[in-house]
């Protein structure tokens, strides 16, 4: 699989989650074991007005949603895998009015688990939030033909 | 009206509507809140742009991270005489069961206070309290 195909089947399987058009995420980049989110900055996921800074919540929604697309890049054919459990921890408040980026790896494949790892960054070398996660795979007969066509474009 | 005001209104009061339409996320996602007696419940009712799985569908795995965390938050100041700001540390999160797309509760228990790191249990459910669709522990920082 190529890096423009991985790339294309993550941006089709994100754009189908309500949650991450909500936030705006976009996809950066992506290869065969990382993947690069984007979460634009805007007003209404601030959480705290008087800085402007945003709510952790996003961050996680980013960083989970990095987490549970990256495997779409290491494995061959399509498959949901739900979120076992997610360790978040917030290194510094990200700052208002600029992106934050998600990058995640699976840095270990099995055949039930799925184990990620993810760091949030406004700047290379400055970690706004770091996140490690576990994914369960529940197989691709789990998810409908029509929605892995949807994701793949019908392809392999 | 200030945040210390607004953390004041909230306490005497149990409206949280002023407390909320402060923080533009609690809207964003639906949070809600309610107080009975002493203790607080917090509602996150259904919403379509909460949506992270279309097949089942199922609320984002992300959203339920945040509701759990600001429920956390808003707790912890609820529970502060005087107006302390929490900043998450860190926030461990176990999903046990899909959180399907209805109305979704949590409950949190301040299980230690220190001089400046609270640790915080938080709870969500959605068809019966006995069966929890996540589970999640917070450290805060409290700042004066």
């Amino acid at each position: 699989m190529t890096d423009t195909l991985r790339l294309e089947r993550v941006r089709r399987f994100i754009n189908t989650l309500q949650q991450s058009r909500a936030l705006g995420l976009t996809v950066e980049d992506a290869d065969e074991n990382h993947l690069i989110l984007c979460l634009p900055y805007s007003d209404h996921i601030i959480g705290n007005p008087e800085t402007g800074v945003i709510h952790g919540g996003a961050i996680t929604t980013m960083m989970d949603t990095a987490s549970g697309s990256v495997m779409i890049c290491a494995l061959p054919e399509f498959e949901l895998c739900p979120t076992l459990d997610l360790r978040v921890d917030y290194m510094r408040a990200a700052e208002p009015h600029k992106p934050v980026y998600a990058r995640a790896e699976a840095y270990r494949v099995t055949s039930n688990i799925i184990f990620t790892r993810c760091e949030a960054y406004q700047e290379e070398g400055k970690p706004v939030a770091q996140c490690v996660g576990t994914f369960m795979r529940i197989g691709k007969e789990a998810t409908p033909k029509s929605y892995r066509d949807l994701i793949t474009g019908g392809e392999a | 009206m200030t945040t210390a005001e607004v953390l004041r209104y909230t306490q005497e009061t149990g409206d949280f509507s002023r407390m909320l339409n402060d923080i533009p996320y609690a809207g964003f996602i639906g949070l809600q809140c309610e107080r009975f007696g002493d203790d607080l419940i917090f509602r996150l009712p259904r919403k379509d742009s909460n949506i992270g799985n279309p097949i089942l569908p199922a609320i984002h795995g992300g959203v339920i991270g945040g509701f759990m965390e600001l429920s956390a938050a808003i707790y912890l100041m609820m529970s502060q005489e005087v107006l302390r700001m929490p900043r998450i540390v860190d926030f461990s999160l176990d999903y046990l069961r899909a959180g399907l797309d209805r109305e979704t509760y949590a409950e949190c228990r301040l299980t230690r206070q220190g001089n400046r790191v609270a640790n915080v249990m938080i709870t969500a459910w959605q068809k019966s309290r006995n069966e929890p669709i996540a589970t999640a522990r917070a450290h805060f920082l409290l700042e004066d």
